[in-house]
């Protein structure tokens, strides 16, 4: 293979993994920063200016803590469950297009770590085996409440992941296209598939807060009833693995949304950009717009977590089965409708 | 070609060693975990056959359908009691048949679908892309398409029939 793809796919790829990082460092003080606005607060503020090292603080502290292990006879699947909620967390971030291309050193460069056919399943599939690092961990603990915060998060995950499966597959009859640099490439200037499909948006909004763990959904880890839930036994940099997995989550979720209903990255003007000032700038701006997009994304998870109420687990099953399916089938019938409408016009003679 | 002979070989190591240990292991979690990881170098071996859509599609379902095996292990089985289950030997017997029976019916599909299968090769069509795939389901294949899910919807309408409660008749 040709030796500079590999540096320039190893290049972005360790560039989207420290920026990965970077947000999910900084979402935890964004959303202490958040609370404490939301409830007039001040926040954390002891830490550099504005606090901003907080952050830093927090992971030194977490891994200076003491490793403590519980009694348990599955030592090595306790140690596995945070490996793979980070991991998957990670691992996500692979198909999400960044920017359109930059044009470097006398080659194109495309902003992807990886243009798979089949990019959108990929990440379903990934967020899937997501819940696997909650629910080995939870039952490694070898404790009630773990195993309560485990099952619940994957018979949340399960019932949330048809309803997110058929949510999208109204926006792609319409895009007819699994990749999301193809999708991204549709919504060119205000194009944008969130007023075509504002159902599907919505129904996938709220899956995606359940595929996060997020509050109003966050059953998994309920303190007043399950102390910690999954992570009840988990101490030091284990415990920090999985906040850190749901933080990441979180910034990759604003990414999918921001990239499948708000454009990715285009931004209004932005052919009349590449031909003034060139291609470079362009998608310099265009990385800009999406960050933008999914900065306004995350500070949303952020604003619902202070607004709304968890939910009762009965509350949060009837949510999914008999609200959110039917109506992404329905969704589903009217896109069908809509887009046939000239056949079946034709069909009844009008 | 020798990497891919390489790769080919680990996972068929993999895939052979947990299944076995699937039935092998005596906790039902721990049969359940190498399941798991039995399934996913079932999707590594569709990748190396380049077939994308099928590997992501496969590690879908299973995460999902061994996710609810998990749940029903933890909440309908003894997980302290780790004896063997004893089995009369008539059922032993007939799960051999049955085994038997599936590698043959197994054997004769592949026999049969080698030549169609040569038939695609050769038209030069992307037959890893989707839409490629849809149209073939939808157009060639639409009957038996039909028949499958129709089959699923027969399990499914079963499974709600049997797990609902009967009312006392007095």
């Amino acid at each position: 293979m040709d030796s500079t793809i590999i540096i320039e796919k190893s290049v972005i790829i360790v560039a989207v993994f420290a920026l990965t990082m970077l947000m999910a460092m900084y979402s935890t003080w964004a959303e202490r920063k958040v609370a404490a606005w939301l409830q007039d607060r001040v926040g954390p503020n002891r830490a550099g200016p504005f606090g901003l090292f907080q952050p830093l603080a927090d992971g030194l502290k977490l891994f200076s803590k003491e490793e403590f292990e519980p009694n348990t006879p599955n030592r090595f699947l306790f140690f596995v469950g945070p490996a793979i909620a980070m991991s998957t967390a990670l691992m996500t971030s692979a198909v999400i297009p960044w920017g359109d291309r930059l044009h470097l050193f006398g080659r194109d460069i495309l902003l992807q770590a990886t243009d798979l056919n089949i990019g959108l399943l990929y990440f379903i599939g990934v967020v899937s085996v997501g819940v696997y690092g909650i629910m080995i961990g939870g039952w490694a603990s070898n404790n009630k409440f773990s195993l309560i915060g485990a099952v619940r998060a994957a018979s949340q995950m399960v019932s949330y992941e048809v309803a997110m499966g058929l949510s999208l597959i109204a926006l792609l009859m319409m895009t007819g296209t699994l990749s999301l640099r193809e999708i991204s490439a549709q919504q060119a200037g205000m194009d944008w598939n969130v007023f075509y499909q504002p159902l599907s948006f919505i129904i996938f909004l709220i899956c995606a807060f359940a595929e996060a763990n997020r509050t109003p959904f966050d059953l998994a880890e309920c303190e007043t009833e399950l102390i910690g839930g999954y992570h009840t036994e988990y101490s030091s940099m284990k415990m920090g693995f999985y906040l850190f997995a749901e933080y990441a989550n979180m910034f990759i979720s604003s990414t999918i949304l921001a990239v499948l209903f708000f454009g990715g990255y285009n931004y209004p003007g932005m052919s009349w950009v590449v031909e003034n000032w060139g291609v470079n700038i362009a998608n310099v701006m265009g990385f800009g717009a999406l960050f933008i997009k999914l900065c306004g994304f995350i500070f949303f998870f952020m604003w619902v977590r202070w607004t709304i109420p968890r939910f009762r687990y009965d509350q949060l099953m009837h949510l999914g089965w008999r609200i959110l399916i039917p109506l992404s089938i329905v969704n589903i019938m009217i896109t069908g409708i809509v887009m046939l409408r000239a056949d079946i016009a034709a069909y009844f003679g009008f | 070609m020798s990497t891919i002979l390489i790769i080919f070989c680990v996972l068929s190591a993999v895939t052979l060693a947990t299944a076995f240990l699937t039935i092998f292991s005596r906790n039902p979690i721990h049969s359940a975990i190498y399941l798991v990881i039995c399934f996913f170098s079932i999707a590594g071996h569709y990748l190396l056959l380049n077939s994308q859509f099928l590997a992501i599609v496969h590690v879908i379902v299973y995460s999902g359908a061994i996710m609810i095996l998990f749940l029903f292990t933890i909440m309908l089985m003894n997980l302290n009691e780790e004896k063997e289950v004893h089995r009369p030997r008539i059922t032993r017997l007939g799960a051999i048949v049955s085994f038997c029976l599936i590698c043959l019916i197994l054997i004769a599909i592949f026999i049969n679908s080698k030549p169609i299968v040569g038939e695609y090769v050769t038209t030069g069509e992307d037959y890893q892309s989707i839409k490629v795939l849809g149209k073939v389901l939808l157009n060639e294949y639409m009957v038996p398409f039909e028949f499958a899910s129709i089959l699923l919807l027969v399990a499914m309408i079963g499974t709600v029939l049997l797990s609902k409660k009967e009312k006392l008749q007095k």
